[in-house]
């Protein structure tokens, strides 16, 4: 904004705008690339330790079943948000953050009971992803058993 | 800007007695290190929940301006106090423990100096000892505003930080040695600029700290250059900028003596971005840090203008924009 024009209450929102501090988006996209990779990373090293004893399919549900299992650890540890600080979508994506979506109400609301903390608050962050997600799951369905199939 | 009536009131006997502070351990590593009178080494405060720290922050600075000031509990009309919880539970919950008069506000983070007003009216209508309290806890205001603790998000450059803390304050119709005295005090409009973004609040509360600042000022008939220091409650670094260029337009340049008590309260490496927020900033600097100034002589004048942002999780969620208020009090060595 040019150093003379005048603040209004109609260009104010183009104003603050321009005067606020700019997300780093490169920055964030390499730390997300690189941290969100690790962990899929880790996932595939799980899947073919599990191929040592079971057959590919039982195996990647096993190794999502770890991590899950990992992700919900660092998160009582309080270690998963730290990560999730600088690493963003890269800790949000994979199926890690899904476990870190429920596990954290869950530690937060412990304080209100288990039915009306834990049981109700539990997926405050990961329902509407479920919800969301089964709609779209049932809509797809839906077109594949018109039109394809 | 056309209003009616004079928004800044005068009082003629409200002496600041003694102030009190409790700080969360974050809050004693930043900046003020050493400046609180009691700092927590936890900021569960030896409770099963951060919702009964809080309270007990509460309780430990209303007690503890009391005695500070050499007051008995008896001598106190009145405590007027809020933070930020839902039905400001903290401030109540903890005002069960006095036998005085309570009463409970809430203006978000402007909840300390519409404290310092209230109390500092009812010194001019005859009470002999008030004590004003505001504060907040990072830890209930993050869940209750945002999202659980622990869970791994990517933070905006204009957030800022819950601070967590109580200051109290004690006020009397009755001058000691060396007392600061609460001089004006002017009342905050609501104002909406339509910011949308709940991480920006900075940027919601400039302009009604601006509409304060000037309406003090044409008042009064006062410039910023009578002061030795303003300092606004917690509009954060990109906040107190807009504030200086919204100030300037209006014809008053507040730059030399422009303070934000939240962007100074914590060092950059502790990456609170924007600085702190709550209702604790205004309250921690004005009862650990000001106040002593202003005793030691280092400042003569100041004003201290508290920022409130009003929205709730609900009004944000249905697409309400953010309207703010600033309350503002002059202090006179």
């Amino acid at each position: 904004m040019e150093a003379n024009r005048e603040i209004t209450r109609e260009n104010y929102k183009q104003y603050v705008f321009e005067k606020m501090p700019k997300s780093s988006h490169w920055k964030n996209m390499i730390w997300a690339f690189l941290i969100g990779g690790t962990i899929c990373a880790i996932g595939q090293a799980f899947i073919f330790l599990y191929s040592l004893w079971f057959n590919a399919q039982d195996a990647s549900v096993l190794a999502s079943a770890t991590l899950v299992f990992i992700a919900a650890l660092l998160t009582g540890f309080g270690v998963y948000d730290s990560i999730g600080r600088f690493a963003g979508a890269g800790s949000t994506i994979p199926i890690t953050g899904f476990s870190n979506a429920v596990v954290s109400p869950a530690l937060e609301f412990k304080a209100e009971g288990y039915v009306y903390g834990v049981g109700a608050k539990m997926f405050l962050v990961a329902g509407p992803v479920i919800v969301n997600g089964v709609t779209v799951s049932v809509i797809v369905a839906l077109l594949t058993l018109l039109f394809g199939g | 800007m056309d209003y009616y009536k004079k928004r800044t009131l005068n009082f003629a006997n409200s002496y600041v007695l003694e102030g009190y502070t409790v700080a969360g351990p974050k809050e004693n590593d930043g900046r003020y290190n050493g400046f609180f009178d009691l700092a927590l080494k936890d900021d569960m405060f030896a409770q099963n929940t951060f919702e009964r720290a809080e309270r007990k922050m509460f309780e430990h600075a209303i007690e503890g301006a009391i005695a500070k000031a050499n007051l008995n509990e008896r001598e106190i009309d009145a405590v007027i106090a809020g933070d930020l919880l839902n039905q400001i539970v903290s401030a109540s919950f903890a005002a069960k423990k006095n036998h005085t008069g309570f009463l409970g506000i809430y203006n978000a983070c402007a909840t300390f100096a519409e404290s310092l007003i209230i109390g500092s009216a009812m010194l001019n209508n005859g009470l002999d000892n008030v004590v004003c309290a505001a504060g907040s806890h990072f830890s209930t205001a993050e869940r209750q505003y945002r999202y659980p603790l622990e869970l791994g998000v990517l933070r905006s450059p204009v957030t800022q930080w819950t601070a967590t803390g109580v200051g109290a304050t004690v006020l009397s119709n009755a001058a000691q040695h060396k007392t600061p005295r609460i001089t004006r005090g002017t009342l905050g409009r609501v104002i909406d600029y339509g910011v949308m973004d709940a991480n920006n609040m900075g940027a919601a509360m400039a302009p009604s700290a601006c509409d304060t600042l000037v309406t003090f000022f044409k008042d009064t008939g006062t410039t910023p250059s009578d002061y030795d220091v303003i300092y606004t409650g917690d509009l954060g670094k990109l906040g107190s900028d807009i504030l200086m260029d919204l100030t300037a337009q209006e014809g008053y340049d507040v730059s030399a003596q422009l303070h934000d008590c939240g962007a100074s309260l914590y060092w950059d490496e502790q990456q609170t971005y924007q600085g702190g927020s709550g209702a604790a900033c205004s309250a921690l600097l004005f009862n650990g840090v000001l106040l002593g100034r202003l005793r030691r002589g280092e400042y003569k004048r100041i004003l201290l203008a508290g920022t409130g942002a009003l929205m709730s999780p609900t009004t944000s969620f249905q697409g309400d924009s953010i309207p703010a208020i600033t309350h503002l009090v002059e202090v006179t060595a």
